[in-house]
């Protein structure tokens, strides 16, 4: 089973079933297994404060949602972790690509890197760091933390992790 | 007959009193709060802008008529929130955009959709098929209709700015959450 599909297939397994998503490169395979999978609506968005909005709405209205993005969009949602998803108590898993670590060819891209645990951290994010690929086989686990803890929880995953190596 | 967000809301209790609404930021959840509290109700007390993207996923996910009750200056900070409205289409979502052209709950300061920009014109080239813009006095029968019609209606009500002294909202916001939650789970039963 591909490392995309692997992952889909273990958010499907806990019943999430609203997927928004703002593209990625690293993150492709995982969104185009998400768009065909007969299980999951996915609605991508414009910017991911609004794909926040779409899941607190889609968990409201009894769906368990997830969100994909890159983590140089992590400033544009704080407020919308704040004040939706952690006031609200509302569970949220972020699969995000980490952009700007090892291997990174751009280096613009190292800037916002440098902030991604730093605000998790300062937002009391759990955050989960996927590096090697055997690091994946916690997926199923931290997505069962997620909706038993109703927070927000951050999946960070980085390019040697996308490589395999 | 000139009607401020307040009065609007007011005309439109009788016809939304038993849907389920999502309820913008500030002053429009405080009014309707003040006017009419029902588990049906979710306020929002922070997150402005995401009104209508709340209310798209909540529509997307049931079956229950979800009106998203958002404003001028709310939606002009989440523009993006209309290409996803009118490319998803939810015939049980109706987003209801009070226009008084000012941001209200900040001291009425004047927004863009008060002057060159018209909404209706944005929502309907962001691809929202049913976009009905009205007068404030006319909003009630305009809800009226879009409810009964069961196709996703973007309706977007001019009105005049200003604003009535209401109380802020004191109850807690998982309670909020949590009633309305349980009244949509039952009336999806």
């Amino acid at each position: 089973m591909s490392i995309h599909k692997q992952i889909v297939t273990d958010m499907v397994n806990n019943n999430i079933e609203f997927i928004t998503t703002v593209p990625c490169k690293q993150l492709g395979g995982v969104i185009e297994e998400a768009e065909n999978h007969s299980s999951i609506m996915h609605v991508p968005c414009n910017k991911e404060d609004e794909g926040m909005g779409l899941c607190a709405g889609a968990f409201m209205g009894g769906k368990r949602s997830a969100i994909i993005m890159q983590n140089t969009a992590l400033g544009v949602t704080l407020n919308s972790l704040a004040t939706l998803i952690q006031f609200y108590h509302i569970p949220l898993p972020m699969l995000i690509s980490y952009r700007g670590e090892l291997g990174e060819p751009v280096a613009c891209q190292v800037e916002m890197a440098l902030h991604t645990k730093a605000l998790l951290n300062q937002m009391l994010i759990p955050t989960y760091h996927f590096h090697k690929r055997e690091d994946a086989a916690e997926l199923d686990k931290i997505l069962k933390y997620t909706f038993m803890c109703n927070k927000p929880v951050a999946i960070l995953t980085d390019a040697t992790f996308w490589k395999g190596e | 007959m000139t009607m401020i967000r307040s009065e609007v809301l007011k005309s439109l209790i009788p016809v939304i009193s038993d849907q389920f609404v999502v309820c913008n930021i500030g002053l429009p959840s405080q009014e309707l709060h003040l006017l009419d509290d029902q588990p049906t109700n979710f306020y929002m007390l922070g997150t402005m802008g995401l009104s209508s993207s709340i209310g798209l996923g909540l529509a997307l996910a049931q079956k229950q008529t979800i009106i998203a009750i958002d404003g001028d200056g709310s939606v002009l900070t989440n523009l993006g929130t209309l290409p996803t409205i009118g490319n998803n289409v939810a015939d049980n979502y109706i987003l209801l955009i009070i226009d008084n052209g000012s941001y209200g709950s900040t001291g009425d300061q004047p927004t863009y959709a008060g002057k060159k920009t018209s909404l209706t014109k944005v929502a309907e080239a962001c691809g929202c098929d049913n976009v009905i813009e009205c007068k404030a006095e006319d909003t009630a029968q305009v809800m009226k209709d879009a409810i009964a019609s069961k196709k996703m209606t973007v309706i977007v009500c001019k009105c005049e700015s200003g604003n009535i002294p209401v109380p802020n909202i004191t109850m807690d916001q998982v309670v909020i959450r949590d009633r309305f939650m349980k009244a949509l789970e039952a009336a999806n039963a």
